[in-house]
């Protein structure tokens, strides 16, 4: 070991000490840094009242209303009508005189529940309630006023609620009400009715190889269309779950996506060759242009969105030049900033061979820059997928259009589900097909 | 001789007719691209409330009109920046508190879809869809069913923004921890550490500078999204946004005031993390 090294070893020990205690502290300060941030946020955000305003009754609705139906059997008290309808939508009414077939009508209907309890709606507008595990209840109407007469020896149940012309029973699996103008039952089933056929539709409620059958070489039901196609009629315009519409709205979105994206690339790829140091001779040029793509990035697609829907109106065409002008300013960048980086020896060659300009471009550029931009673009139309989501719930178009929609009901959760299930495949499939692209044509 | 020459000719031949095939492929997929660009556009316009051509020539109107207004009215703009910067707080705060949360929920699931990582090797396909499903539910979605239970607020949006980060970034991060060296894991198995030490002490150094290129990358993409999350209902400046559009006529001095700070903010932030993404991924001295 020479003097010198011998001399620099106090120096190393403190300097290898000193970088030791600044680890020790930014160990420390770090976490307390974020965590004293978080107990900042935990105050501006008012989580304190959130947990007081929060619904959890709303969440069992949503839940619920995800994945079940429910069917209700009303009887209008002043003419004696009894109409079942799903959801209690028009649109899912059984045809008079017809009912699920846990309801038989007649002078008396008599409706049957899960738990084993039975609803009898009397000729006379009284109704009465065989409650599984309870006993016999029974109520009539006496003017405006609801006379309730309970099993004899017994309180009132926690599940009952009782007012002068309202009662009311919930039994979690079924729902019972009683007003003067109208007695309903609400029976709560799994699944989504109607999703295939609705009730005006010959095919509803047949099974599987039923309809393969009548598809394949029953008889026409309507003389007019072959089954299949009378099938494929039928479940396109089902008024209950619109696939038909639906079906365009996605295919909207995705237009959206399709036409912002590529379009900013057609845009962004002549404009880059502009921004780029080794092929702008123009620094003025350059630089408006570099600025221009800060500025088409900087101002959000929030703020083009607003801007746009002024000029064109709701629908797709807006929300696809939205995504045009932000992604025009981002693909302008990567672009130009992939042009900066190509190797200059290739052009050399292609130009030695005595090429002009535009097919050195053709031969010595674009061959290098190819697969930068190709996968670019694939990567924002998946994501501008996603996006054109957004962007259609706020210019009005697309699917993001329904899903607000139903959203804003708070009561169609089952259609809001549905969609949600469609966006999501919808991105997945997006997502699989760049990725397939971008190996076949990128990887070879 | 000539059987060379000849051979050396049929060779021609074939490649050219392979250009030519190539030639004519991509010439194909050229004009369905534009075939398919067209008739999209035609289409979009078609169902659109308004044509491309009529509102051409607007696009220009309501900017102009929201300016002249702002500039009649310009002593009110430092009131009305002064005004909305608490509203600008709270957007770029769903949009950090999502990005924290989100990228330390990434991380987990990274580490745990990642092969040769793994903490139950059989799970990780598992994990990769989730997060696939945690990436495709549009943020919008999970706010308007949180408002729905939550009522508003940035919570919802926070929450929904931090459920979408996750997916995003998890995706990112499991591919830069596929790429890290794994003696260090190794090394720290073979003297007894168990896998959460061997994340902490063998990956998390190696990852630790892309990742965090990543996470920033995902603030700027965060505070857009909160701000368009805050024009559905959940606070921030987006709201306010709305409620001067609402109002019209009268207020564009604060939609004014409004595009500008969100305009700057993005520009500000975009530059500073830009920058320290440079230093993270090439080193101190690169920026």
């Amino acid at each position: 070991m020479t003097a010198a090294a011998i001399s620099a070893v106090p120096d190393l020990h403190q300097m290898v000490s000193r970088k030791f205690r600044h680890r020790k502290w930014r160990a420390i300060a770090a976490p307390a840094l974020i965590a004293a941030y978080l107990a900042y946020v935990f105050f501006a955000f008012d989580l304190p009242g959130l947990m007081s305003r929060a619904r959890p009754e709303n969440a069992a609705i949503l839940l619920g209303d995800f994945w079940s139906y429910k069917t209700h059997v009303t009887r209008d008290n002043r003419s004696g009508e009894v109409v079942s309808a799903i959801e209690g939508e028009r649109k899912g009414e059984y045809p008079p005189g017809q009912a699920p077939d846990w309801v038989s009508l007649g002078e008396v209907t008599r409706i049957a529940l899960p738990d084993g309890s039975e609803v009898l709606f009397l000729e006379d507008g009284s109704a009465r309630l065989d409650i599984a595990g309870y006993g016999v209840m029974a109520m009539a109407l006496a003017g405006r006023t609801i006379e309730l007469n309970l099993p004899p020896g017994t309180d009132k149940p926690e599940w009952l609620s009782q007012s002068k012309n309202r009662v009311s029973i919930n039994r979690g699996g079924w729902r019972f009400a009683m007003t003067p103008s109208k007695t309903e039952v609400f029976r709560y089933q799994i699944g989504w009715e109607l999703f295939f056929f609705t009730l005006d539709s010959p095919f509803h409620g047949r099974s599987l190889p039923e309809l393969a059958a009548l598809a394949l070489w029953q008889p026409r039901l309507d003389p007019a269309l072959p089954n299949a196609a009378a099938m494929a009629r039928d479940f396109w315009t089902n008024a209950m779950w619109r696939h038909g519409e639906v079906a365009w709205a996605m295919f909207e979105t995705v237009l959206m996506a399709f036409l912002g994206t590529m379009g900013a690339g057609l845009i962004a790829l002549p404009l880059a060759f502009f921004a780029a140091s080794n092929f702008a001779p123009a620094r003025a040029l350059r630089f408006a242009l570099r600025r221009l793509f800060d500025f088409l990035r900087g101002v959000d697609g929030l703020i083009w969105t607003v801007i746009l829907s002024r000029a064109f109106g709701p629908g797709p065409m807006t929300g696809a030049l939205a995504i045009l002008l932000t992604d025009t300013g981002t693909f302008g960048k990567t672009f130009s900033e992939a042009l900066e980086n190509i190797d200059a020896k290739q052009v050399e060659g292609v130009q030695s061979t005595g090429a002009h300009a535009v097919q050195q471009m053709r031969f010595g550029v674009i061959p290098q820059v190819a697969p930068v931009i190709l996968s670019q673009l694939l990567y924002y139309l998946e994501s501008n997928t996603r996006s054109a989501t957004v962007i259609g719930a706020l210019v009005g178009g697309g699917i993001g259009l329904l899903l607000t929609q139903a959203i804003i009901t708070q009561k169609d959760w089952e259609e809001v589900c549905y969609y949600m299930v469609l966006v999501v495949l919808t991105v997945m499939a997006m997502d699989s097909l760049s990725g397939w692209i971008r190996r076949r044509f990128i990887k070879g | 001789m000539t059987l060379a020459n000849a051979a050396l000719a049929n060779e021609t031949a074939s490649y050219l007719a392979h250009v030519r095939r190539k030639r004519l492929y991509g010439g194909a997929l050229l004009a369905l691209f534009a075939l398919l660009m067209l008739s999209g556009f035609k289409l979009a316009n078609d169902r659109n409330a308004g044509g491309f051509w009529d509102g051409l020539h607007r696009i220009f109107d309501f900017p102009a009109e929201i300016f002249s207004e702002a500039f009649v009215n310009w002593r009110n703009l430092p009131g009305l920046f002064v005004k909305f910067v608490p509203s600008l707080i709270e957007t770029l705060n769903i949009a950090a508190v999502s990005t924290l949360f989100g990228a330390l929920a990434a991380a987990a699931l990274a580490l745990l879809s990642t092969r040769g990582l793994s903490l139950w090797p059989r799970m990780t396909p598992l994990f990769r869809r989730m997060m696939d499903v945690m990436r495709a539910i549009p943020e919008i979605v999970i706010a308007l069913v949180l408002i729905f239970l939550l009522g508003g607020g940035p919570v919802p949006a926070m929450i929904a923004i931090a459920f979408h980060t996750t997916g995003a970034l998890g995706k990112l991060f499991s591919e830069a921890a596929e790429n890290a060296d794994t003696k260090p894991v190794e090394g720290l198995a073979s003297v007894g550490a168990g896998w959460a030490q061997r994340m902490w002490f063998g990956i998390l150094p190696q990852v630790a500078p892309n990742w965090s290129s990543y996470a920033l990358l995902r603030f700027e993409i965060n505070i857009r999204a909160s701000a368009i999350l805050g024009f559905v209902g959940s606070g921030g400046i987006g709201y306010d946004l709305k409620t001067a559009l609402q109002w019209g006529q009268g207020k564009y001095d604060a939609v004014v005031a409004i595009f500008a700070l969100l305009f700057l903010t993005i520009m500000i932030v975009d530059h500073i993390s830009d920058r320290a993404r440079a230093r993270l991924v090439k080193g101190e001295r690169a920026a």
